[in-house]
């Protein structure tokens, strides 16, 4: 169990290494195989993992540029922990559910080199490290949009491309300016994240510092006004891409801002709580009321994950237990969801090669089962009780109530929007009668998309009635998290707030 | 009458001149060999220039002694021995290049791998001295040189760019020579280290003498380095010469002139002098700027990477400009991951070279982006490669220029120039953008069944090999890194930067 972490890391890229190998009729299965490898190491790596304690566990170390304190250390908590189950779920799901055909041994060795950069943005706990992964996972996602994309592919993956790039770039100042300070204080240079977490930093450089990083994660979120790439970038991934930059890339900008603007700028994290409220409000909002205006089915849940972004955003800067620990299990949540409805979206596209609304009509009828699905994972995005998608925007918007009930209050819309938006979606493809004749010749699930998308329908009951196994960890390390953020203040002022919003529960 | 002039042998310090004597006896050697035979195949050329340039190599690592040498013409300290080696590696692998499976004009002269080696020994001497005047016949013995090489590949474009990159380059030489001058009037020597001492004696800030021979200074150096606004030579020539001499251009002569430029500029940027901080900082910021944004623009590789090299050259002045050890030693780290990339790039662009005309397939030129459309169903392999180095250009991490900005932009930020690490970060971001359009062609796009271009024409298997090192190196750079910081930093900081 010691290595799992670099396990985890390496064995998905020697795979794809090895998967040039691998002649073109058998690749699919090499792929499924891969990622199911992978998915019961993480499973593995979870059943080893030390639940009572909220601290960095499996960590490995190993210097790589010793003059500059550069290394590869790596190790998880019990925020990153669901995270890499998630990303190793979610890529095995979605390569059983996929449908490509065109060049499918580039695709998947491509999807293998996507998960080594997604499970090492997870683990690394160098910043470094961290960079490397982050900025690697660019460039499969660039080909898998500019290969398989729709007509505007090579708009949308550059300007993904590019729009991510230049965000991390500022953030990478940012990093190196931590280093620079770290070593005038000790006198030695440091690019982990735990020495850092130890690293004092005045007020006026935390202010900076957050906007460095605040550009480099809120472009990957995305965050409002940076949002603009998200709905050219779904609009024209194939299917498989949307899952992933969904269910995942996204989720990176979100654990950026827990694991580095938090712990590190906790004064700054205070004294930007409410303006990055107000943009995750905005984004909740304006995003829902564009989401409505769609016509694409595509678009509409491309908007709603910007808009669920707003909600995790706006759960991280409750800054106590309850919004953190509610966002990350948003995180999970929202992953598994918006995944499962971009891979709904995609099976309806294989049939009709279209995703207008228009297009459908009465597909109940048709599709029985389909509509099922789909509605269940509607009221799964809505935010339904006893849903996946309830727990996390409860607490997150429970968290944000200690902070300010009027925020929260218009926070709260995004469930009112949500069903709106989402009900006349589908109540324009579901129900009414079969406007279009070639529709009723439509076929319902087959096995491979029963295969994906049953096991994500589990989920999303169990986890909506029993979420307590993902809670009860994440609650220890965000503990924790909020802890080393109270020791690390500055300022009383922040100390004082961030006793403040941490009393939900206390008072009777 | 003059008295007769002694001087104890060992004084000469001959071991500072042993690397570049084997280069110029290597030359010797082959024009000899050329004297007695008859219609001998290039390879035992490639060969014997690659065995000198080995011994060169080991000569110039095995150096040990005093410093001077020469009555302290000759300088070599760690710096000179660094830049000799990056030199005479790159140097040795370029030459592989020219192992291609077609046959060009160029190769089957003799002269030309004599002048390769004479060329390399000019730029050498640059390296190794600190007397303007040696560095001056250095430059001038490897120039020569060049613009005989670029001018051998016989073509049109070949003369043109060698006799533009001659006529500029015989201004430059002017110019080196009016700066010298001026500092020899100010201060009574050529040597920079003693013209340093005599300008701290006087007021520099405002000696209007001394500037003129900065700026005359700046403009030779910068026609080396084809800064902005220097540069204008480069794209041209670029185009004219083969891909492989290109990339020759790209790297090796940029190296001699950086080494002169650290060893010029430090003098006045130690002494804290605002005219010549001053001056340098606009030519970084324009030298990062301006060619970025004409490269968006480009519809030939070779132009786009002439222009990028020039950025590039811009980031490592901005190296020259902060003049802390930190930024010297990321300079070098810089020049040698960079190395790896654009012989790879310039390799691939070789390997791709066809036999028809560009107008056989309707290109107006010889690397137009449309010629590897759909690459990807064509040659996989090679897009692949091409990609990887196309990222690494970027400054995509892990790839090994990343690293080079990064250290780069840490030396930067650490002197506390953030602005300048703003504007490298706004150019990195918008360089990505050129880069990534070979990429698009490449892999975004179908194959147009019209043109039918046939792809790796010059694949042997030496151009292979040298494509596979300098992959490996670019992707590895993390392993290999820490090695080489050592080796690095303490060149540097031995030779007192």
């Amino acid at each position: 169990m010691e290595h799992i972490l670099s396990i985890l890391i390496f064995f998905p890229a020697f795979a794809a290494i090895m998967g040039l190998l691998v002649r073109k009729d058998a690749i699919k299965v090499y792929g499924i195989t891969v990622t199911a490898i992978e998915f019961v190491l993480t499973c593995v790596m979870w059943y080893g993992f030390d639940t009572s304690s909220g601290g960095m566990q499996f960590a490995e170390f190993a210097p790589l540029i010793t003059k500059y304190g550069i290394s590869y250390s790596v190790g998880i908590d019990g925020i990153s922990l669901f995270l890499i189950i998630m990303t190793t779920f979610v890529t095995m799901i979605s390569l059983i559910g996929l449908s490509e055909t065109r060049d499918l041994k580039n695709l998947i060795i491509a999807i293998l080199f996507l998960e080594v950069a997604m499970v090492g943005v997870f683990v690394a706990l160098d910043a470094i490290i961290f960079y490397v992964f982050w900025e690697f996972s660019l460039v499969p996602m660039l080909y898998i949009i500019g290969a398989w994309g729709g007509p505007k592919k090579i708009y949308a993956s550059v300007k993904f491309f590019l729009y991510t790039f230049a965000g991390s770039l500022v953030m990478l100042i940012g990093m190196l300016y931590i280093a620079h300070t770290f070593a005038q204080t000790t006198g030695r240079w440091s690019f982990n994240l735990m020495e850092w977490y130890m690293l004092p930093l005045d007020f006026n450089t935390q202010l900076w510092l957050f906007v460095a990083f605040f550009f480099g994660f809120a472009i990957k979120v995305p965050m409002v006004p940076f949002h603009t790439w998200l709905p050219y970038a779904h609009g024209q991934a194939p299917t498989v891409g949307s899952v992933i930059l969904a269910a995942i890339l996204l989720k990176m900008g979100t654990y950026g801002f827990i694991r580095f603007s938090l712990p590190l700028f906790p004064d700054a994290a205070v004294a930007f709580m409410i303006p990055m409220a107000i943009l995750a409000i905005i984004a909740i909002v304006y995003t829902a009321m564009v989401a409505y205006a769609q016509e694409d089915i595509k678009q509409v849940i491309a908007y709603s994950s910007v808009s669920h972004m707003g909600v995790i955003i706006l759960g991280i800067f409750a800054l106590n237990v309850e919004g953190i620990g509610g966002s990350i299990f948003l995180m999970i949540s929202h992953g598994i969801v918006s995944g499962a409805l971009f891979m709904l979206v995609g099976v309806i596209y294989d049939r009709k090669h279209t995703k207008m609304m228009n297009q459908f009509g009465g597909l109940a009828k048709v599709m029985p089962m389909y509509a099922v699905i789909f509605g269940i994972m509607l009221m799964a995005s809505v935010g339904l009780p006893l849903t996946i998608g309830f727990v996390g925007e409860f607490l997150s918007l429970l968290g944000f109530f200690a902070v300010s009930p009027i925020l929260t209050a218009v926070a709260g819309l995004t469930i009112i929007f949500g069903a709106v938006y989402m009900l006349v979606l589908y109540k324009r493809t579901f129900f009414g009668p079969v406007t279009h004749e070639e529709n009723l010749k439509l076929k319902d699930l087959n096995k491979r998309e029963y295969a994906a998308l049953i096991p994500l329908v589990l989920l999303v009951v169990y986890l909506g009635v029993h979420p307590k196994p993902i809670l009860n960890p994440v609650d220890k390390s965000v503990k924790l998290l909020v802890q080393i953020m109270d020791i690390r203040a500055e300022t009383t002022k922040a100390k004082e707030m961030i006793a403040k919003v941490n009393t939900i529960g206390e008072k009777k | 009458m003059i008295t007769p002039f002694q001087a104890d042998f060992a004084s000469l310090n001959i071991a500072t001149i042993a690397p570049m004597s084997v280069a110029i006896l290597g030359a010797l050697v082959i024009l000899c060999i050329d004297l007695f035979t008859k219609h001998v195949d290039k390879h035992l050329y490639v060969v014997l220039t690659i065995l000198f340039l080995m011994v060169d190599l080991g000569a110039v690592l095995s150096f040990g002694g005093p410093v001077r040498g020469f009555f302290d013409v000759m300088l070599v300290d760690g710096i000179s021995v660094l830049g000799q080696a990056i030199i005479v590696v790159a140097s040795g692998l370029f030459i592989f290049l020219s192992l291609s499976k077609q046959r060009f004009h160029e190769y089957s002269y003799p002269e030309y791998f004599a002048l390769f080696l004479f060329m390399t020994a000019g730029f050498q001497f640059m390296t190794a001295s600190d007397s303007l005047i040696l560095i001056f016949v250095g430059l001038e013995t490897a120039s020569m040189s060049l613009y005989t090489l670029i001018a051998m590949h016989n073509s049109n474009k070949a003369t043109e760019a060698a006799i533009k990159y001659f006529t500029m380059g015989a201004l430059a030489a002017g110019f080196f020579a009016f700066g010298s001058m001026i500092f020899y009037y100010l201060t009574g020597s050529v040597e920079l280290s003693v013209i340093a001492q005599h300008l701290s004696t006087l007021d520099t800030q405002s000696n209007f003498i001394m500037l003129v021979g900065v700026v005359f200074m700046i403009g030779a150096l910068g026609f080396k380095l084809s800064l902005v606004p220097f540069h204008f030579w480069a794209p041209d020539v670029y185009q004219g010469s083969s891909a492989s001499m290109a990339g020759y251009i790209a790297f090796v002569p940029k190296m001699a002139a950086l080494i002169v430029a650290i060893r010029f500029f430090e003098i006045f940027i130690s002494a804290h002098n605002v005219w010549v901080h001053g001056i340098l900082y606009f030519i970084a910021i324009i030298t990062m700027t301006l060619p970025n944004l004409i490269a968006l623009v480009q519809t030939d590789i070779k132009r786009m990477l002439a222009y990028s090299s020039i950025s590039h050259a811009g980031f490592v002045l901005v190296a020259i400009l902060v003049g802390t050890s930190q930024s010297i030693e990321a300079l070098f780290i810089y020049w040698i991951v960079f190395s790896f990339i654009i012989i790879g790039a310039f390799a691939m662009l070789w390997l791709h070279r066809t036999k028809e005309k560009p107008s056989f397939y309707g290109f107006t030129t010889d690397y137009q982006f449309e010629k590897f459309t759909g690459l990807i169903h064509a040659s996989p392999l090679s897009a692949v490669l091409l990609a990887i180095l196309m990222l690494g250009l970027a400054g995509v991490p892990p790839f090994s220029l990343f690293w080079g900005k990064m250290f780069l932009i840490n030396a930067t930020l650490a002197h506390g120039e953030t602005l300048l690490a703003i504007i490298m970060i706004l150019n990195s971001s918008i360089a990505a953008f050129y880069y990534l359009k070979l990429i698009v062609v490449m892999f975004f796009k179908e194959r147009d069944n019209k043109r039918m271009v046939e792809y790796a024409d010059m694949g042997s298997l030496m151009l292979q090999v040298i494509i596979a090192v300098a992959i490996t190196f670019a992707v590895t750079a993390i392993f290999w890194l820490d090695g080489v910081m050592d080796f690095v930093s303490i060149a540097v900081r031995s030779s007192g930067y």
